[in-house]
């Protein structure tokens, strides 16, 4: 009797979802309205409307009439395009790279970096600041190549390592990836107390941020990206699966051993191409994906493509947000917004997860 | 249906299924029973196809399981977990939708037949008014009783079940058992069950199959598998602690007693 009540009193899940077509409008008319707002604002301030004219002038080739200068032509196209075009494609990255770690190791507290992309890649760019070695292919620096496989190497090395040992895959896999990411990080923390004048580099890469974005290493990182992305979303049905377990995914059809080793190399893909043209920036591809699964759910097939339209958003608005105060690292922004956001997230988890 | 021939399964070099010959055929109801350890849930999971036999094979109608891909086995055979967690917050409807996946098209997902087919799974288990509810936040018995919907939104002719009453008190495990019997009798679904309860077996089951150290020592009807002195040797304990009768014969007229 008192049951019933309680549990009449009890809020119903259903009926906190919203429909996913209505958020994914929603979110593709935000997303137009951030990226001409992004292109617009900054130090040198271009107007919306004139920002607008430029944008469908140059890039959709439609006959406005110019209004603006060659300068504000300059900033727009070749300058703030760029950089909020990567913000929105490493937002996008990072929420979806989270959703598959978090439900690959079935675990909510799951991030982009939490296999060692993060101090592979922070060791490898460290490394490329103190070598005395100064190349540069195509605007590429060695930051970004040693950066990239840095984040790469190390999710290889957890992943192999992980296998031979006697615990269960998941468990191993997270253990492995801390115990190498501390490694890691002694050698991360070695090779700043070495570099003496470039330590102020390591320290922006680590803060992560778009200032350093071009047209060149966007479309070397979109490819890799998107791509990626687009091939984690038709494997919706393993994360699906995986939802109530490996053992449960596989009596449903889910081939699970090559699932994982599937999908921890595009979602590794994804984090290393992100983390080597905007550094290590937290929280968006851990908070994203939670914030979307309240809203619709725990379904792979909508909570993939929705946090991908909202990474972008909430990345775009962070590179905003960090240029209007004064080219702050967009890291620190979204550790400002994330935290507490995470916090309250944390309120509402239950202890138990049992089904 | 499902025929273990010869079927040897080892952990690790110790065997925990020895040369076990067993067929279960189409529309039987059959419980598995036998002290821990003997290798009934083992038995389960080699016949889904997620362990693999040291020696011998299990066939799922004319094809060997080893040869199948998850997604045809999953088709053929729909397997009840011991218990399972969930990592996010899901609606009683979501979870139960999970057993679409060997159905549904790989790129759109569910399609209006899957969602008929959640809504009667659901319905079939007594859960309707459930429907949109956290599944974390339901009781043991609903939980037990969603997990079954899931397996029956699967579709598939056979059902595992690996000690689905357990942690059940007495009215839910009596409830799960009569479902049981239902989509047997109704439906025409095998059932192949690892049961604890013995009594609860005998009741609800007309066919036992007795595993003991990997191995078959009894299979039949509840009153010759459950013989006082085998239940003494296999269990090692007094056997009036286990009633054989079925509901309809409980006022204790009924064999073996």
């Amino acid at each position: 009797m008192s049951a019933a009540v309680l549990r009449t009193a009890a809020p119903i899940l259903a009926d906190r979802r919203r429909r996913p077509i209505g958020l994914a409008i929603a979110g593709a008319v935000a997303l137009l309205v951030v990226l001409v707002l992004g292109v617009a604002a900054g130090s040198v301030a271009v107007a919306p409307g004139d920002t607008l004219g430029i944008l469908l002038q140059r890039i959709l080739g439609l006959p406005v009439p110019t209004t603006w200068t060659p300068a504000a032509e300059t900033i727009v196209v070749d300058l703030r395009l760029p950089r909020v075009l990567t913000a929105m494609v490493v937002g996008l990255g990072l929420a979806v790279a989270g959703v598959t770690f978090q439900g690959l190791l079935r675990n909510p507290l799951a991030d982009p970096y939490v296999l060692g992309t993060a101090s592979g890649a922070a060791l490898g760019a460290a490394i490329a600041v103190i070598l005395p070695v100064r190349t540069l292919v195509l605007e590429f620096g060695l930051l970004h190549g040693l950066a990239f496989l840095g984040a790469l190497g190390a999710v290889f090395v957890v992943y192999r390592l992980s296998r031979v040992s006697g615990l269960s895959p998941l468990t191993s896999l997270l253990l492995t990836g801390y115990a190498v990411g501390s490694l890691l990080a002694a050698g991360l923390a070695m090779a700043m107390y070495v570099s003496g004048a470039g330590l102020r580099q390591i320290f922006a890469y680590l803060l992560g941020g778009f200032d350093a974005a071009s047209w060149l290493r966007l479309a070397t990182a979109a490819p890799l990206i998107l791509g990626a992305s687009i091939f984690i979303a038709v494997r919706a049905r393993a994360l699906n699966g995986l939802l109530l377990g490996e053992e449960t995914a596989a009596h449903l059809g889910v081939d699970v051993r090559r699932e994982r080793a599937i999908l921890l190399g595009l979602g590794s893909l994804v984090t290393a191409a992100a983390v080597a043209v905007s550094g290590l920036i937290g929280f968006v591809g851990l908070v994203v994906p939670h914030v979307v699964r309240l809203l619709v759910g725990p379904n792979a097939r909508l909570v993939l493509p929705l946090s991908a339209l909202f990474g972008a958003i909430l990345m775009v608005l962070a590179d905003l947000a960090a240029r209007l105060l004064g080219e702050i690292p967009v890291g620190v922004v979204t550790a400002v917004v994330g935290a507490p956001f995470f916090l309250v997230l944390l309120r509402r988890a239950r202890a138990g997860y049992e089904l | 249906m499902i025929r273990f021939e010869r079927l040897t399964v080892a952990y690790r070099g110790r065997p925990v299924l020895a040369d076990v010959d067993l067929e279960i055929r189409a529309g039987e109801r059959v419980a598995l029973i036998g002290p821990n350890g003997a290798g009934k849930s083992t038995l389960l999971r080699a016949a889904a196809g997620i362990l693999e036999p040291a020696a011998g094979r299990v066939w799922l109608g004319g094809a060997a399981v080893g040869h199948l891909d998850r997604i045809a086995v999953a088709r053929r055979i729909a397997v009840v977990p011991q218990q399972t967690t969930l990592p996010f917050a899901a609606t009683v409807e979501e979870v139960v939708g999970l057993g679409r996946l060997p159905h549904e098209d790989p790129f759109r997902g569910h399609r209006p037949a899957d969602r008929a087919a959640v809504a009667a799974a659901i319905e079939r288990v007594g859960l309707g008014h459930l429907l949109g509810r956290d599944a974390r936040e339901l009781s043991l018995g609903e939980r037990q009783l969603v997990l079954v919907a899931l397996a029956v939104a699967q579709a598939a002719p056979a059902l595992l079940l690996d000690e689905p009453t357990v942690h059940l008190d007495l009215r839910h495990q009596v409830e799960v058992m009569e479902l049981l019997v239902d989509l047997n009798e109704r439906d025409g679904t095998t059932i192949l069950a690892v049961l604890h309860d013995l009594s609860l077996a005998a009741a609800f089951f007309p066919r036992l199959v007795l595993l003991d150290r990997g191995r078959v020592v009894a299979d039949g009807a509840p009153d010759t598998v459950l013989a006082p002195e085998r239940v003494r040797e296999v269990f090692g304990v007094d056997p009036t602690f286990v009633h054989v009768g079925t509901p309809a014969a409980t006022g204790g007229s009924s064999s073996a007693r």
